[in-house]
């Protein structure tokens, strides 16, 4: 099993003591699975996401990836996790901006340490190949968006981890965008946990869990 | 709406209470620079004008000739106030007397034992005098009592005592205590075959502290330039900083106008407060470093300037003046963008830094003019406010291009970078210039004007050791006193020393202007210590043979004349000039001859010090032997090691207060860095979030940040080095010899430039320490907080 | 320590002013003493007689100025001998007076070397380049000046000189100490005063005082107050007070054709009217003056009562307006107020 989720739990604190967030979750994700996630605003979901990518840590239960326990794992030890196994896709943010197309889609790549293979097929693949020497802020939200996933792609993980990837996008655009995602991670083999709030998009997915309150409904 | 808006205004600052204390503390550092150096400056010039009037004093012009005491009644009678003064040596010992005029004389030691009384009738009568102590006195003298505030060596008595005890009527010279009734004829027509003689040094002493002064002026300007940098940076933040709350003010109907004055009156209220801050500290500064500069123009020129500071309005003033010269320029720059600010401008720092495209080949074109305009002047300028504007232009023409240059550098090393994480560094590195701009622009006037202000110092010791050496190449200097004695010493010395080089000099017109004409023998002495400016071929055989004369820099650079042209040495005749040699911190005009020509022209003339060449570890067996042989008082033997150790502990004083001008310049420079670091560090969270998310850990990414402001650094420093020695040239080469009329040649010092270069590099590593530490220390759902939807 | 101060303390220092001017009573071992039935011998007797301890020539010039204000001039040279034979000492006093100013100088010299002296004939009195001088002591001319103001004056005699006490014998305390003494004080003098705000001319009278003695005060008397008048009718009257001890009074009625005759103690009356406040001190600068015999009734009044000598020994001298039973002008001296 690629990812295994045990009776996770995460409170925050807030003025009125901590409030939990998650109340005990489990599941499984195995390797060229594709699971959806949704859930209301302030179910728990983005949490639950953000603690798969050890950005933060749980208050109880457990978070293992491709046999390693986070919680035993460091700042840095984490921080490898993600570089080397798992790929990240935000809504917004993703790309670094003072490096150019050609640069971040193979930055994560050479971060772990492994060759980011044919960019410019890639790029054609995103739609990018025009784009190569521009830099994020001259792109539109669907091109950085392209990037963002063609980075992650470019550096083969074994898990893709993406919250709301297309929020910022148009219906149409964000359909075809979630559509080529699907299929390039399904073809890399790897196991792919999408967040989102759309009924729709999370059909297009294999499975799908729907958070409530912090608990799986 | 007024105070609404300013409520809304002002809340940020309560918000953000570090940035406040950025602002106020790096205007108060800015001001607390600029009205240290310059209080120092105005103390020390102020002490030196009243000590100048007491040099003036103890430097009285005096008449000498053949004198008798006739000659005073005669010189009084027609007004003149003048005071007889007879020298001469003890006889049978080693002390000198000195016989004064009660009635006449100016107050001398001995004036509160005189004050006792019953000693004053037998001092006038010949049955009192007074002596140092420690002194062995030959039998038959009157009564001596010892007084110990009297010179060394020194008795005094009544002048027709002294004229007894020495066997003349003669006096020695008339001290011209100040000017005769209009009318009066002059001195040296009432008494013929006298000639007055202006007190020796005094003009060097007003030249040399003039260039001490002119140092600490430039120093001041440094000073100001750093700190104007440093307020611009921190009021350009400020403003930056609350751009969106600008936007948002008026977007809610606040007029631009209103929004300007609230802003202004906040920069008023800004200046007054960091302003005074500013002075208080320029205070602690002054007074903290001003023992260090009085004791380096004591030490070094004999000037008293006293060690406590007086609070003057004047320094109120210019720190004012300072900081609201600051706040107006980067203010109003300020206030003129938030003017033209559409209501609905984009607040993305991206934007802004894309903008600063156009901005950065502007600056370079501005600079690159600067340098051209600076260097010109420097090869054409005539006179001294255009050596200070060259050193304006270079400095603000090297700022200038620092950010260009910088970002041509980095996007190269982006290009070359290979690994993903050196790229990322390069490529931020280069985004993050426009932010630093400024508190880089500050590090490297800092760095600059350190370097140059160091180098200076350092040539000019150098120089002056050199010149040392070369003026005082004697191991011993004695003081041969008569021609008679001056006889005897030189047969006493023979064989004891290596050479008896006479130092043998006559006051004459130079080009027709006063000066010196020496005689010099042909010595290796002269030979290997003199380094000449200019010179014609076998130049000292050909002085040794009377071909010609030597000058020295001021008297060739004043007329135009150099090695090969003729020049008029009035009483020496025409000559050619056979070289120039330098002759640092020395205004008058100075002439050499060889000592049989000289002798030729001036027969009657004695030598008034003999340098004596001994082997250094027997000069003071040397020494004593002619102590012990002629009684020589202390005083009349100098000992060359002694003055050339005293000269450098003066040296050691003047670098211990540049260095603390250097810690505090560079601890400017650091401040405004980190207050931009800071800032530019809760911008910067969602340009470092994604490479956190894709897996590089808070403390690395922290570890680099540093790095990125040692690099920074780094490049600065290396930009500074060559502006700071350019600065030390300029300041050499041109603002001196426009001051002074003489060049100091150029030391350069890269151990001191490395050193200093270090420094800067720590002073950035510190800047950077906290901005990282916080970036370290950041809670993960912060930088998560980027990708959140809310955002 | 000033120059000023050292000379100051040289002159304190003598034995003879070891106590100021009260010092004048002090002993005069070696020297020549005055004695009564003197002949003078003119013109040398207007020279020096380094034989007695101290001398001075002192001129006082009651003046007016063409804007009609009352002005003053003093001219002072003091020679002292240190031992009866050891060196001379020379001490020249100026005062310039003015309705509202006063300016006071002061030179120092030793005697044997020409910067100060007196000759007799031609009469030439001087040190430095103050001088008084002229062909015959009855036309001199009197110049000084200090870096704020100075005279140039004719003084032109119009009678004889007269001689106070028994003929020129001045006896100065009840035991009988003396000096020699005689004055010529009918010189009308014409000339231009330096006033710091340009020139000014003036007229008026001066009086020329010459007094030697050796131990001319008691050791108990503090200081005198001197007047010297004259009166619009032509008469002059010299009176002084000596203070401290048994005050000793003394008159010189002096008719316009120089016939004096002299009064002692009770005969002339003083008495302070008002005070001012000088220099911390408290000075008589207005008295009444009572010569009964002479019918003599008058109240003298100081021109400018700041007439202050800051000189070493510190006195008061400036000229004087009278008015009463006689009306004159004149100088009022006074020394020892502490």
């Amino acid at each position: 099993m690629l990812l295994t989720i045990r009776d996770l739990s995460k409170s925050f604190d807030t003025t009125d003591g901590p409030q939990p967030v998650l109340r005990g979750v489990s599941f499984d994700l195995d390797a060229g699975q594709t699971l959806a996630l949704t859930g209301e605003s302030g179910s728990g979901k983005s949490t639950l996401l953000h603690l798969v990518a050890g950005l933060d840590s749980a208050s109880g239960g457990s978070v293992t990836i491709a046999g390693t326990d986070l919680a035993t794992l460091g700042d840095a030890g984490r921080a490898a996790m993600r570089r080397d196994t798992v790929g990240l896709v935000f809504q917004q943010f993703n790309l670094i901006p003072s490096l150019n197309v050609r640069d971040n889609l193979t930055f994560h790549a050479r971060l772990a340490g492994r060759d980011a293979g044919d960019v410019a097929t890639l790029a054609t693949r995103l739609g990018l190949s025009d784009h190569l020497d521009r830099y994020p802020e001259q792109l539109s939200g669907g091109q950085q968006q392209r990037v963002a996933i063609g980075r992650t792609l470019a550096a083969r993980p074994r898990l893709v981890l993406a919250d709301e990837p297309t929020g910022n996008l148009d219906e149409a655009t964000g359909d075809a965008m979630m559509a080529l995602m699907r299929d390039m991670v399904t073809d890399a083999g790897a196991a792919f946990l999408m967040v989102t709030h759309s009924e729709r998009l999370a059909a297009m997915l294999d499975d799908r869990l729907h958070l409530r309150a912090g608990r799986l409904a | 709406m007024n105070r609404a808006a300013l409520g809304a205004l002002l809340s940020h600052w309560v918000r953000h209470p570090l940035q406040a204390l950025t602002l106020v503390v790096g205007l108060a550092l800015a001001t607390g620079l600029w009205t240290g150096v310059q209080a120092i400056n105005a103390e020390a010039r102020q002490s030196y004008d009243r000590a100048a009037e007491t040099l003036g004093q103890s430097a009285l012009p005096r008449l000498e000739g053949p004198l008798t005491l006739r000659d005073l009644a005669t010189a009084r009678r027609a007004g003149w106030p003048v005071t007889p003064v007879v020298e001469g040596r003890l006889p049978g010992s080693r002390a000198r007397l000195l016989g004064i005029d009660p009635f006449t004389a100016p107050p001398t030691g001995a004036s509160d034992d005189l004050a006792e009384g019953a000693g004053l009738t037998g001092f006038l009568t010949g049955d009192l005098v007074f002596a140092a102590p420690g002194l062995d006195l030959p039998d038959g003298l009157p009564e001596v009592r010892v007084l110990d505030d009297l010179a060394p060596g020194l008795v005094l008595a009544d002048i027709a005592v002294a004229q007894r005890l020495l066997q003349t009527s003669d006096i020695s010279h008339l001290l011209v205590l100040g000017q005769a009734p209009v009318g009066a004829p002059p001195l040296t027509d009432l008494l013929p075959g006298t000639t007055l003689v202006d007190p020796a040094g005094q003009g060097d002493i007003a030249r040399l502290t003039d260039s001490f002064h002119l140092n600490l002026t430039a120093f001041g300007l440094l000073a100001f330039l750093v700190g104007l940098f440093i307020v611009h940076s921190a009021i350009g933040l400020a403003f930056e900083q609350r751009r969106p709350l600008f936007r948002t003010l008026r977007a809610l109907g606040l007029p631009t106008g209103r929004l300007t004055v609230l802003l202004g009156a906040e920069l008023l209220v800004v200046t007054l407060v960091s302003g005074t801050l500013g002075i208080l500290l320029g205070y602690l500064v002054a007074a903290v470093l001003l023992p260090g500069v009085a004791a380096t123009l004591s030490g070094l020129y004999g000037a008293s300037v006293s060690g406590s500071l007086t609070l003057s309005p004047l320094w109120w003033l210019s720190g004012f003046v300072m900081a609201g010269a600051g706040l107006a320029l980067a203010g109003g720059q300020s206030l003129w963008q938030l003017a033209r600010l559409p209501v609905l401008a984009p607040a993305m720092p991206r934007a802004w830094a894309r903008a600063q495209a156009t901005t950065l080949r502007r600056q370079a074109m501005a600079g690159v003019a600067l340098l051209l305009l600076s260097l010109s002047l420097a090869l054409w300028g005539q006179g001294l406010v255009m050596g200070f504007v060259c050193l304006g232009a270079l400095l603000l023409g090297a700022a200038l291009l620092l950010p260009p240059l910088l970002s041509v550098i980095l996007d190269f090393g982006t290009g070359r970078a290979r690994g993903a994480l050196s790229q990322w560094l390069w490529s931020d590195t280069r985004q993050q210039v426009p932010g630093l701009s400024l508190a880089l622009m500050a590090l490297l006037l800092a760095l600059s004007a350190n370097i140059g202000v160091g180098t200076m110092v350092g040539s000019f010791r150098a120089t002056f050791v050199g010149w040392l050496d070369q003026r005082l190449a004697a191991e011993l200097y004695v003081d041969p006193g008569t021609a008679e004695e001056a006889a005897e010493m030189v047969s006493f010395l023979e064989g004891r020393v290596d050479a008896i080089l006479p130092v043998i000099s006559v006051e004459t017109l130079l080009e027709g202007a006063p000066g010196d004409l020496f005689g010099q023998v042909d010595h290796a002495t002269f030979r290997d210590n003199w380094p000449l400016l200019d010179a014609v071929p076998d130049v000292w055989d050909r002085l040794a043979a009377g071909e010609g004369a030597l000058v020295n820099e001021q008297l060739a650079r004043r007329t135009d004349i150099w090695a090969g042209g003729q020049i008029d040495l009035g009483a020496g005749g025409t000559r050619d000039v056979l070289g120039v040699y330098s002759d640092y911190g020395n205004p008058r005009g100075q002439a050499v001859l060889g000592i049989d020509d000289f002798n030729d022209r001036f027969p009657g003339v004695t030598p008034q010090r003999y340098g004596l060449r001994v082997d250094p570890a027997r000069a003071p067996e040397v020494s004593n032997a002619l102590i012990e042989a002629f009684s020589l008082p202390e005083g009349r033997i100098i000992d060359q090691a002694g003055i050339k150790g005293f000269s450098l502990a003066v040296f050691e004083q003047t670098f211990a207060v540049t260095a603390a001008l250097n810690v505090l310049t560079l601890g400017v420079a650091g401040f405004a860095l980190w207050a931009s670091l800071t800032t530019l560090g809760a911008m910067r969270v969602p340009q470092v979030a994604p490479v956190w998310a894709l897996g590089l850990s808070r403390g690395r990414l922290a570890a680099m940040d540093l790095l990125r402001a040692v690099i920074l650094a780094a490049f600065t420093a290396a930009l500074a080095i060559p502006v700071g020695a350019a600065l030390a040239w300029v300041l050499l080469a041109v603002v001196n010899v426009q001051a002074f009329g003489w060049r100091l040649p150029l030391l350069p010092d890269p151990l001191g430039w490395l050193t200093l270069a270090a420094w800067a590099l720590v002073a950035a590593a510190l800047a950077a320490a906290l901005p990282s530490w916080r970036l370290w220390r950041m809670p993960p759902a912060q930088l998560v907080k980027v990708f959140a939807h809310e955002r | 320590m000033n120059a000023r101060l050292i000379i100051a303390l040289i002159w304190l220092a003598l034995p003879l002013h070891a106590q100021g001017f009260a010092g004048l009573g002090q002993g005069g071992e070696g020297f020549a003493l005055p004695e009564p039935g003197r002949v003078f011998d003119f013109p040398a007797d207007h020279g020096a007689h380094p034989d007695y301890r101290i001398e001075w020539w002192y001129v006082t010039a009651a003046l007016t100025g063409e804007d009609g204000r009352d002005y003053g001039v003093q001219w002072t040279l003091f020679r002292s001998a240190l031992t009866p034979t050891g060196p001379q000492v020379w001490m020249g006093h100026f005062g310039l007076t003015t309705p509202d100013a006063h300016f006071t100088g002061e030179r120092f010299a030793r005697g044997d070397i020409g910067q100060a002296g007196v000759e007799p004939t031609p009469f030439d009195a001087w040190i430095d380049d103050w001088l008084l001088t002229g062909p015959t002591f009855d036309t001199l001319q009197l110049t000084a000046q200090t870096s704020e103001a100075g005279y140039d004056l004719a003084l032109l005699a119009q009678g004889p000189l007269v001689f106070h006490g028994d003929a020129g014998f001045s006896i100065k305390s009840q035991s009988g100490q003396a000096s020699y003494y005689y004055s010529q004080p009918f010189y009308e003098v014409t000339g231009t005063l330096d006033l710091p705000e340009g020139p000014m001319k003036v007229t008026g009278k001066a009086w020329l005082d010459r007094e030697w003695s050796s131990q001319p005060l008691e050791g108990d008397q503090e200081g005198w107050d001197w007047f010297s008048l004259h009166f619009d009718d032509g008469f002059r009257l010299m009176a002084f007070a000596l203070r401290g001890g048994a005050d000793f009074h003394y008159a010189s009625w002096i008719a316009p054709d120089g016939t004096l005759t002299p009064y002692y103690g009770d005969a002339l009356g003083l008495e302070p009217l008002a005070t001012s406040v000088v220099e911390g001190r408290d000075v008589p600068t207005r008295w009444r003056l009572t010569l009964p015999a002479q019918q003599v009734d008058v109240t003298v009044e100081a021109v400018n009562p700041g007439s202050w000598q800051s000189t070493l020994f510190p006195y008061w001298e400036g000229p004087v307006r009278v008015t009463g039973s006689h009306a004159a002008t004149g100088y009022l001296e006074m020394t020892g107020y502490e």
